[in-house]
């Protein structure tokens, strides 16, 4: 039996500063744990993963992770496996975006209304498994 | 005469989501690598050093590298130096923010007045450090901008 801490769903966008879709993977993320889901996700910068962080490492390997990647790369995913997450979903801004081909992001340091929009669809896709991990016993066999 | 290759700064950022000062380090080297400095600076994501392949890791020996991180964790620098080669130098926002006395930052979604002026006044900073580093130790001239290598 895998005891867990909490069912607070760990999210970790990308830190990508090359793509627009990095952009969207950090927007969705600030959508979830500030507004959609205050108290049930927090997020974990990838930064600190990298650095090998104690605390850090300790919130992804306890508890449901959700990482957003924003290229093929999955930079977050994998940094998340490597870091112990025994549970990670794993979604791409590209699966999003080709669900809404008419949501194109555009730009870095400040994404167009399309790539706002494209966020927060992303971010109601994270809510709805947020909630379904929330739901949960606190315990996995 | 062959051209040889110019030579750039790596700027890696630690992006830091979880706080607003992580915020400053993407739109400052944005900034940098954008409009101030476009022809001088290359980046990576600094988590490609770990989930990236070799050549990824082979950045910092490659490029002298500035690294900025939003707080004395120092995720970039230490990321960096670990797994691909030690900065050039590098920049901590937090710091730079109390320096200049610029007030507390805050909005890391949306940064406040402090965040934007954190922005610029790091900018400057890494301008400042890459321009050092691109300068020619002095009473010579790079190879890369020697228009004849002949005697």
């Amino acid at each position: 039996m895998i005891k867990r801490v909490s069912n607070e769903t760990v999210v970790i966008p990308c830190s990508g500063i090359g793509k627009p879709f990095g952009s969207v993977s950090r927007e969705a993320a600030y959508e979830v744990v500030d507004a959609l889901r205050p108290n049930r996700a927090h997020l974990v910068a990838l930064s600190r993963l990298v650095l090998g962080d104690d605390e850090a490492r300790d919130a992804v390997a306890s508890r449901p992770v959700v990482t957003i990647d924003g290229c093929k790369l999955a930079c977050a995913a994998k940094m998340a496996k490597a870091s112990g997450a025994r549970e990670v979903r794993e979604l791409a801004v590209i699966d999003t975006f080709r669900r809404h081909p008419k949501l194109k992001p555009e730009g870095i340091a400040e994404l167009n209304e399309a790539g706002q929009q494209l966020a927060r669809v992303l971010a109601e896709e994270i809510a709805e498994i947020v909630d379904a991990h929330a739901g949960r016993e606190g315990t996995d066999a | 005469m062959p051209e040889l290759p110019k030579r750039k700064v790596g700027i890696v950022a630690c992006s830091g989501e979880e706080i607003a000062e992580g915020t400053v380090t993407r739109l400052a080297a944005l900034r940098v690598l954008h409009d101030l400095r476009p022809e001088d600076t290359v980046t990576i994501c600094l988590p490609l050093f770990l989930a990236g392949g070799e050549g990824d890791r082979a950045f910092a020996r490659f490029y002298p590298t500035v690294t900025i991180d939003g707080c004395e964790k120092r995720c970039a620098a230490h990321g960096t130096a670990t797994y691909s080669a030690e900065p050039a130098a590098s920049v901590v926002v937090s710091e730079l923010v109390a320096e200049c006395g610029l007030g507390a930052v805050e909005g890391r979604r949306r940064l406040n007045d402090a965040g934007r002026q954190a922005v610029e006044a790091t900018a400057e900073r890494v301008v400042a450090l890459v321009d050092g580093l691109l300068k020619p130790p002095s009473g010579r001239r790079f190879a890369a901008t020697l228009p004849s290598a002949g005697p």
